[in-house]
């Protein structure tokens, strides 16, 4: 059994919010067909545009231990097929599977006729919306496509008006995280008439050199060029950024969020931060379009557990948490515990906090083991070693309530006068 | 590491290791499990304080020699103990992760891969030190006298060992069980510390060939690593017979002696419940005996070998015959047939807080063996003529100074077996490193106690290799308080 995850994105019906990005995986309606009949709720087809040709090879991989393609870089550029293919493909997937979306990834030259063509055949080809790639990194980039006008506000909200202007259907602006502010481009997309943003397109990146011969990876002979970065390793980057758009009051348009998707709990954070539907690649590309199967389950047995009946019930639940730094209350006060019974002597908790943090872990010989004991009163609550102790459960953050009432950085500000006043009064309390 | 049904000996192959070497995908993955823990519990247990993390992260990055560096830095002979180590008992036994309820790293299977890396490649990863002028001798080239030789070579010191058998090595060489490691992978090894310029002297026995006060007084120092005495008997009629082993000899011969020479038999008793025992029974075992007992005089909950080793000898199926000690041996033709045998039962305790036991009369029984090891132990070791006045603990060990390892005789050094009454090659190549500073700092007027021994992070960080003056030694770091204290 499980609950209803169907959802309402800019007016697209989703029978979930699962969909794949706009990448191998859906690259043709062989592939996407059995990606719905495995359960996704939609697809982003391939980036459709004038064909390219490719090289080989064209991904490489982090590695984490025994965790492989924790990151997963890739050279490869938009569709190598023609846009007629492309479109008879997507014509052909919405005639079988007419409840599943189907949104058309588009990526032309930057011109307002061949923007105009290019929507209309779309959905004259029964897409239910348009992705705009302003994303692509590598290579479509140094033609003056891809993330080289998504860089550029102006050329954002320009391609975008040209979009809406001949579109019947949803415009959806993908967004580079290859920029220094995501929310201009976001903000410059919604100037355009964007009905929403998709986020992030992959990271510039180079992922390794071959120590031999010298040549980064992915090898394409004896050179190598960036890439486009993505898989688990980027999520960080990509929640940080979903939750500065769902968070700006200029833009206040619907997200679909993508960057390391791979299980439920991936997915559901990114809808905390404000998306309504997600997309994913890289976990497929891994292990194939079943892991849907669990995402489903995942997520529809966590809304159970909560009493949650629809996406709408906690979509955007975590953006009021995500404030400025100055917001923080500078009152609360948690500091570290080791369980003694559950210590295993690694001393990695003492080695990080006395070579890197804040030197408040005592180690003492007893017995043959050493003891480890934080110092209270050094302890800052920096967290630090509760992230490298192997043991579960073995050091705990506890709450220290000292009395003091809720207080911001800005309001001790307000109420000192000057920030050295506020540092002044800060540091006094040691 | 679990322990399977031991593979038979054979002409071809002779003894196969009782475990195979690692795939490079098996030490990567493994090596990948380490945590790198700080002041590690693995380190603290090894006697020669090999940096295991530190090693271990270096096999996992690809620096396989830098890997070997580390641990034989620390332990010349990183590639036996890797072999023989009861590491149940120390490194792996410590691991973290036995604690956090999952299977230890396999530290001593990564310590083999990362030495035999450089050892198949025959890499030199030492260097003497520039010469010092000084001589030191060495009585005995087992692991105590190899270990020092290498040290002091580091240091530039001349170093000539003199030993009694025909092969370097000492028990390395001769009576470590043939499963565990092979005489060529120990000579290899002796092979590193000859090329370090060490001088070996084999067949010399001192006391016969050359006078100890000829060793002392044509060196500036003397190591002595003389290791055990005599096995020990057990006083019964028979003992002598043909077909009547002593466990060392015993496994001497399984090493060394051609495959027609190898000493078969079809029932073996081997008499002790030790782990030199265990290693004879699970040699016969492996060499095709058809039933293999282990004949020990208390219970088997009192059996004192390492439970690793007993798993070894239960996997080859050895059988523990407990409460049982033999009175006579009995000669069929010339040649031992059988023991004679009584029951005992627990007694009550002895003075040394061990539990004692008491015959069983009229228990007599008789146990068919064409082949009875005596596994008994050894005596400490036995004075050379000239060393008669070293002074002895009161269980007639040597004694001497914890720092430096000095005797009770000026300039005369010792370490191994004979200062511990018998304990593992680790502990023997530990004594060796501690010897060769106390040898160095007694030629060179130094404080042993503040230079470092390689790999002992709970030394001073300066090792003395290249201390020849007090002024060489680094004063302490300056301690600087924290920020905030």
């Amino acid at each position: 059994m499980t609950a209803d995850l169907s959802v309402d994105f800019c007016g697209i019906k989703s029978p979930n919010p699962f969909w794949l990005a706009s990448a191998p995986p859906a690259n043709s309606a062989y592939q996407v067909m059995r990606a719905f009949e495995a359960g996704w709720g939609g697809a982003v087809w391939k980036t459709i545009g004038e064909p390219i040709v490719n090289v080989s090879s064209r991904y490489s991989a982090v590695d984490l231990e025994h965790r492989r393609v924790m990151g997963l870089n890739n050279i490869e550029l938009i569709s190598d097929r023609s846009i007629e293919e492309n479109l008879r493909e997507i014509r052909e997937v919405k005639r079988h599977f007419p409840g599943h979306v189907v949104i058309a990834s588009l990526m032309v030259e930057s011109k307002r006729e061949v923007w105009h063509d290019i929507v209309r055949r779309a959905e004259d080809a029964g897409a239910d919306g348009h992705e705009l790639n302003f994303g692509c990194p590598h290579g479509m980039s140094e033609r003056g496509m891809g993330s080289a006008v998504g860089q550029v506000p102006e050329y954002t909200c320009q391609i975008t008006e040209w979009a809406v202007e001949a579109a019947t259907r949803p415009v959806i602006i993908k967004l580079t995280p290859n920029i220094t502010d995501i929310r201009f481009p976001g903000r410059a997309a919604k100037r355009g008439g964007a009905h929403a943003v998709s986020l992030i397109n992959t990271i510039n990146s180079i992922t390794g050199i071959d120590l031999d011969t010298f040549v980064p990876r992915p090898i394409v002979g004896d050179g190598s060029t960036h890439g486009g970065y993505c898989g688990p390793a980027v999520k960080p980057i990509a929640l940080n950024m979903v939750s500065q758009i769902a968070g700006d009051p200029e833009i206040g348009l619907p997200i679909s969020g993508i960057g390391g998707i791979s299980t439920w709990r991936d997915a559901l954070e990114f809808m905390l931060l404000g998306s309504t539907t997600v997309q994913v690649c890289t976990a497929v590309m891994h292990r194939g379009f079943r892991i849907v199967e669990d995402m489903i389950q995942g997520l529809s047995d966590w809304m159970e557990s909560k009493g949650f009946t629809a996406c709408t019930d906690f979509i955007g639940k975590s953006v009021p948490h995500v404030r400025d730094w100055g917001k923080l209350d500078l009152n609360y006060r948690i500091v570290a515990r080791i369980d003694q019974a559950k210590c295993v002597d690694c001393g990695l908790c003492y080695i990080a906090c006395e070579d890197g943090c804040h030197q408040s872990i005592t180690k003492e010989r007893a017995n043959g083991r050493n003891v480890y004991t934080v110092v209270d009163d050094l302890c800052v609550g920096c967290n630090m070693c509760s992230l490298v102790c192997p043991s579960p459960g073995c050091i705990s953050m506890v709450q220290v309530d000292e009395g003091k009432p809720f207080e911001t950085w800005e309001m001790r500000i307000a109420r000192t006068g000057s920030s050295a006043a506020a540092w002044a009064e800060s540091m006094g309390k040691h | 590491m679990a322990v399977k049904p031991g593979a038979a000996y054979s002409p071809e192959a002779g003894f196969p290791e009782i475990h195979p070497a690692f795939s490079d995908a098996e030490a990567k993955i493994e090596s990948g499990r380490c945590l790198y823990c700080y002041d590690a519990p693995c380190v603290r247990a090894c006697p020669t304080h090999i940096d295991i993390p530190k090693f271990i992260g270096r096999i996992h990055t690809g620096d396989v020699m830098g890997a070997a560096r580390a641990i034989l830095d620390a332990n010349i002979l990183g590639g036996t103990c890797a072999r023989v180590c009861p590491v149940e008992e120390l490194c792996e036994g410590a691991c973290v992760e036995v604690a956090l309820q999952r299977r230890p790293i396999p530290i001593s299977a990564l310590q083999r891969y990362a030495v035999d890396h450089v050892m198949h490649r025959r890499m030199r990863l030492f260097a003497p030190g520039a010469p010092t002028g000084k001589r030191v001798a060495i009585v005995g080239a087992g692991p105590a006298g190899l270990s020092c030789a290498f040290e002091l070579r580091r240091a530039g010191h001349a170093v000539t060992i003199f030993d009694a058998r025909e092969l370097p090595g000492g028990v390395n060489t001769y009576t470590i069980a043939p499963y565990k490691h092979s005489v060529d992978f120990c000579l290899e090894e002796v092979e590193i510390v000859r090329q370090m310029g060490v001088e070996f002297r084999q067949g010399v026995l001192v006391g016969r060939d050359v006078t100890f006060e000829e060793i002392r007084s044509g060196s500036d120092a003397v190591f002595l690593g003389l290791g055990l005495g005599h096995t020990r008997k057990m006083g019964i009629p028979g003992e002598d017979l043909p077909g009547v082993w002593e466990a060392l000899a015993y496994l001497e011969a399984s090493r060394t002696a051609p495959p027609d020479k190898q000493p078969r038999a079809k029932v073996v008793a081997v008499v002790g419940g030790g782990n030199t025992a265990i290693d004879c029974a699970t040699t016969a075992a492996r060499l095709g005996a058809e039933m293999v007992m282990i004949i020990y005089r208390r219970g088997r909950a009192d059996v004192p070998a390492f439970p690793y080793e007993q798993e070894i000898a239960r996997m080859d199926e050895v059988l523990f015959v407990c409460n049982t000690l033999p009175v006579e041996v009995i000669a069929q033709n010339g040649r031992a047939s059988a023991l004679r045998c009584v029951r005992t039962q627990p007694g009550p305790p002895g003075p040394d807080g061990k539990s004692a036991f008491e015959v069983m009369p009229g228990s007599d029984r008789i146990l068919g063996a064409d082949q009875i090891i005596m596994a008994l132990g050894q005596q400490p070791w036995e004075a050379v003529p000239g060393l008669e006045n070293l002074k002895t603990t009161r269980g007639g060990l040597i004694e001497v100074d914890p720092v430096t390892h000095e005797t009770s005789m000026p300039g005369v050094f010792c370490g191994g077996d004979a200062i511990n009454g018998g304990g593992e090659v680790v502990d023997a190549v530990e004594h060796g490193k501690i010897a060769a500073r106390g040898i160095h700092c007694r030629l060179f007027g130094l404080d042993a106690a503040r230079l470092g021994l390689p790999g002992d992070n709970g030394s001073p960080r300066q090792t003395w290799h290249s201390v020849r003056r007090p002024s060489d030694i680094r004063p302490p770091a300056p301690a600087v308080a924290p920020a905030h204290h």
